[in-house]
């Protein structure tokens, strides 16, 4: 009886799916340092939660963020989310390039599984559960304010999607602790990840988290875009929106349409894996080169997902720290919409060497060149609104420079890749991990650091600490050059991506070099979180208040640093481009609405956190074959919607004396500051403030 | 410990050497008219992007110093956004560089095409490679014979190689003869190549494939004429024949450290493996 009971109660579970009992039966350093990643993980979950409990804090965690329907609370949590992730997946790139440097004919210290393990964890999470995160939380945070509004258009589904997102990223941390990841990478191509290759859970954990992050990246980009379109405030004019706000337009058009194909090519693996079905597989008809042009579909305009909003960041960076409105602002818009649609028109490139006629792969490889016209365009445009300008070196300015100056080497390489010839020997070699990594490197996470830095006195009341900004941005960049230029030289000489062992002598100098870029940018990410501890130590002497330290353009300067619940006391009105910046000049930037109102917000709903938490249950439950649990999870996501569709009170009032409260006391804070000039923004004199010279 | 202090002496003084070692196992050390041919390319296109990337790299640091905030000597016009001719200037130099590298890339992909045959009096030497986990295996039809993980051409003749995979998708890349081409289980692609000078060069599979992905190397061993014909006479007189035994051999998941001889292989043994891999599993 029992014999029939444990698997199905258990699934696919044994002991030795737990990385601590191999590293017991098998104590090699590989398997030591995998258990040693589980170990990491659990002692973080029980000290998180040992602490909270400690400090009574659940709730006010449950209450004021878990359930919270404030874009700018979700904002905040994707963001932290993105750290964490951003923290491992850094760390498995170190493992990656010392196991390189180190397995130069010799197996080095990590097995080839344990190697393949970490690069499809490496790319996955860098994707979708660091980048995605990262700039969903920054145009969650910023963009409302920017157009003036005083939330997203649908205060829920943005926390459906956050929880969602962090459901999968649980996932991937589950598969730390309990079974393994897929070895399939980041694109996870069949046949290798169909059942006849890889039976284990590993393809199933990669699966079932990327389905749940695309549904949720699918959701927010269904939310940005109505917002966008439908919740500015009177006389936003489109072609009056900040600039981020068109990337972030683009970006939430192309996770529409980009999205459903990811999720689809999931799907259909998955039926493959679970039902038998016969999509991808070698025999009965599969075809392997379905999914490959399906994942590309969402794979190429994915690449513009992440990066256009951080375009947005730098317009607004550049031109904030030059003093000056865009140059070529109607130029840049175009650019950008360019670049949107033509995202569609390429992702035959990751696949030129797949045997298809001549005639398509130039058609392919000239539409990928055309790509970059518009995005030349957008790097002159940026040069030009430095030009006559008043250009101040702060830390936002510092990547937005290195930004500018380092993605245009990727451009070139990228360039090259664009021709056929030249990627039938650069494709599948570490020549194409260069390129990819010069492009998203600077391309996404200096863009976000950006915004972290620039928008992080809005969020939080007081500036980041500019010594170790300083100190980070260095080990940023120099590390980036010495981590990733070898590869290209590496990649030139042929050496194939994803490879644990290296046996040729003379690649020695150019791995070590990239191990040692490695090791600077985890001395990158180090320096960000001291910055952090010392930015939160001395908050007191950086405080911003009254919220305008960079002399900003946008609405979101407009208001006090942090911004109240409802935003807006009352709903601005523009009549221009940079309308808190004309404002300043030619107005009274702080004077009070005639009266206030009541303002109806929201009220926070566990739905999110339930159905995020419900979907990572099922997706656990499949991952296992613990259908008992999938089923529950199911059903659980399935009352929780409809149980909330019969809540009728999910909004609350803030009446107008608090409203007025609220405001004079912002205003009194303004009234009391000393503006100060440009020079001194990096100093403790700012007090968020600006001293408009005559 | 001093054993990896010497290491890395060593590997410090000799890294502008290992530079130029390691470079020359790939395209720029090529051995054949299609990897010279890709070479050109690249020295063609790297050429022009120096004049794409270039006004970048300078203009970037120079307008963003001279017109920092300190220097007062610099013009400050905060509401110049716009001009038609800078506008032009930013837009019609790339629009034109995109159309002119248009036209090479599409010439280049035709002649550089895998599919097209080497243009060359001597008939091409037929090679049939199928990849297995994690080895190569080349079939000579006319010659009646097969290897494992080496690849031996005579110089100067055109190769065609018919590819396919045993097991899951995998990519021939021979980085000094010419780019590579995917092997997919149930399907042929093909890639044409040769060698204009005797040599060794390194070959691979470029695509992740499992735990024994990174053994997955051949030897390109390219021999003047008259060396190769006495190696297929000393491969078809002393190697075993592949029969029923050797054949089961190959779809065991391993990397034999030495290359394999065989001779008489069966007839249609690569269209065997095509239909093999589409029949449904048990």
């Amino acid at each position: 009886m029992t014999g029939a009971v444990w698997p199905a109660v258990l699934g696919r579970f044994d002991w030795s799916s737990l990385p601590f009992v191999r590293a017991w039966q098998d104590p090699t350093v590989s398997e030591i340092i995998g258990a040693g990643a589980a170990a990491i993980v659990v002692f973080a979950a029980i000290g998180v939660v040992a602490l909270i409990t400690r400090y009574r804090r659940w709730g006010y965690l449950w209450r004021e963020w878990f359930t919270s329907l404030d874009h700018k609370k979700i904002g905040i949590m994707y963001i932290v989310l993105a750290f964490v992730m951003l923290s491992r997946a850094l760390v498995e790139a170190v493992l990656m390039r010392l196991q390189q440097a180190a397995a130069i004919n010799t197996p080095g210290f990590l097995s080839p599984d344990h190697f393949a393990q970490l690069f499809s964890t490496h790319g996955s999470i860098m994707i979708f559960f660091m980048a995605m995160p990262f700039l969903t939380g920054l145009i969650n945070y910023v963009m409302p304010l920017q157009i003036g509004s005083r939330d997203v258009a649908f205060p829920l589904l943005n926390s459906i999607s956050l929880w969602l997102t962090g459901g999968a990223a649980g996932l991937m941390m589950v598969s730390l602790v309990i079974g393994r990841f897929s070895t399939g990478g980041w694109s996870g191509y069949p046949p290798y990840t169909e059942l006849a290759f890889s039976p284990d859970v590993g393809p199933d954990y990669w699966i079932w988290a990327l389905t749940l992050g695309s549904i949720g990246s699918t959701l927010t980009g269904l939310n940005f875009a109505v917002t966008i379109y439908k919740m500015r405030c009177p006389g936003m004019d489109l072609m009056r929106m900040p600039l981020f706000v068109w990337t972030s337009l683009c970006a939430s058009i192309l996770m529409i349409f980009a999205m459903p194909p990811l999720t689809v090519a999931t799907a259909l693996l998955a039926l493959d894996r679970y039902l038998g079905f016969h999509f991808f597989t070698n025999d009965l008809g599969g075809d392997m080169m379905n999914y490959a042009n399906l994942f590309w579909l969402f794979g190429h305009p994915e690449v513009y997902i992440l990066i256009l909003p951080a375009f947005g960041v730098y317009s607004e960076v550049v031109s904030t720290f030059s003093s000056k409105g865009l140059y070529g602002y109607t130029s840049l818009v175009w650019a950008t919409m360019a670049i949107a649609v033509l995202s569609f028109t390429v992702w035959v490139h990751h696949f030129f060497t797949m045997g298809q006629s001549a005639d398509i792969n130039a058609v392919f490889g000239i539409a990928t060149m055309a790509i970059g016209v518009p995005t030349g365009v957008k790097i002159y445009d940026w040069v030009w609104t430095m030009f006559r300008g008043e250009v101040r070196f702060t830390v936002p300015m510092l990547y937005a420079l290195a930004f500018m100056m380092t993605f245009v080497l990727g451009g070139f390489t990228g360039i090259l890749l664009a021709f056929p010839p030249l990627d039938y020997l650069a494709h599948n070699t570490l020549f194409l991990v260069a390129h990819f990594h010069n492009m998203l490197i600077p391309g996404l996470l200096y863009g976000m650091l950006a915004g972290y830095h620039y928008w992080f006195p809005k969020a939080f009341g007081f500036r980041l600490d500019e010594k170790w900004g300083r100190i980070a941005f260095g080990c940023w960049v120099v590390g980036f050059y010495l981590a990733f230029m070898p590869l290209y030289v590496l990649g030139a000489a042929g050496v194939a991506r994803r490879t644990q062992e290296v046996f040729e002598p003379a690649f020695r100098p150019w791995l070590y070099v990239a191990g040692l870029g490695a090791l600077v940018l985890l001395c990158a990410l180090a320096s960000l979180f001291v910055q952090l501890w010392v930015s939160i130590k001395r908050r007191d002497a950086n405080r911003v208040t009254a919220g305008d330290p960079w002399d900003g353009r946008g609405l979101e300067w407009s208001i006090s640093a942090p911004p109240p619940e409802y935003n807006f006391a009352s709903i601005p009105r523009v009549s221009r481009r940079d309308p808190f910046y004309d404002v300043k000049r030619t107005g009274d930037p702080y004077a009070p609405p005639a009266a206030y109102q009541d303002i109806r917000l929201p009220k926070g709903s566990m739905a999110g956190p339930v159905i995020g938490l419900a979907g990572a249950t099922t997706a656990f439950g499949l991952v296992w074959h613990m259908w008992w649990l999938a089923i529950l999870g199911l059903l659980a996501v399935i009352v929780a919607v409809i149980a909330r569709s019969f809540a009728r009170d999910v909004e609350k009032v803030i009446d107008a004396a608090e409203v007025e409260r609220t405001e004079a006391a912002w205003l009194s804070a303004v009234a009391a500051a000393t503006p100060i000039l440009r020079e001194g923004e990096m100093s403790c004199a700012n007090q968020g403030l600006a001293e408009i010279p005559a | 410990m001093i054993r990896w202090r010497r290491r890395i002496i060593v590997a410090a003084l000799t890294s502008p050497l290992g530079g130029c070692a390691a470079l020359k196992l790939g395209v720029v050390g090529h051995a054949g008219p299609i990897a010279a041919g890709q070479w050109h390319l690249y020295e063609i296109v790297g050429a022009v992007l120096v004049f794409v990337a270039g006004p970048v790299l300078l203009l970037t640091p120079l307008i963003a110093w001279h017109y920092r905030l300190s220097n007062r000597h610099a013009a400050f016009r905060p509401d110049w956004n716009f001009s038609w001719p800078l506008e032009g200037l930013i837009w019609i130099p790339p629009i034109g560089i995109v159309i002119g590298l248009a036209v090479v890339l599409w010439h280049y992909t035709h002649t550089l095409d895998p599919y097209r045959p080497i243009a060359s009096p001597l008939p091409a030497l037929e090679i049939e490679a199928v990849a297995l986990d994690w080895k190569w295996l080349f079939v000579y039809p006319d010659q009646h014979i097969a290897t494992i993980n080496q690849l031996a051409i005579p110089v100067g003749r055109p190769v065609h190689v018919r590819l396919t995979s045993g097991t899951v998708m995998q990519s021939m890349l021979i980085p000094q003869l010419a780019g590579q081409i995917y092997a997919m289980p149930g399907m042929t692609t093909q890639l044409n190549l040769a060698a204009s000078q005797p040599g060794v060069y390194r070959g691979e599979n470029t695509q992740f494939n499992g735990p024994g992905f990174q053994n997955e190397k051949f030897d390109v061993v390219a021999m003047p004429a008259a060396d190769y014909q006495r190696w297929l006479a000393h491969v078809g007189g002393t190697a075993p024949a592949l029969d029923a035994a050797a054949y089961a051999q190959l779809f065991q998941k391993s990397s034999p450290p030495q290359p394999l001889f065989y001779t008489s292989p069966p007839p249609g043994l690569f269209q065997h493996i095509i239909a093999k891999v589409q029949e449904p599993t048990p």
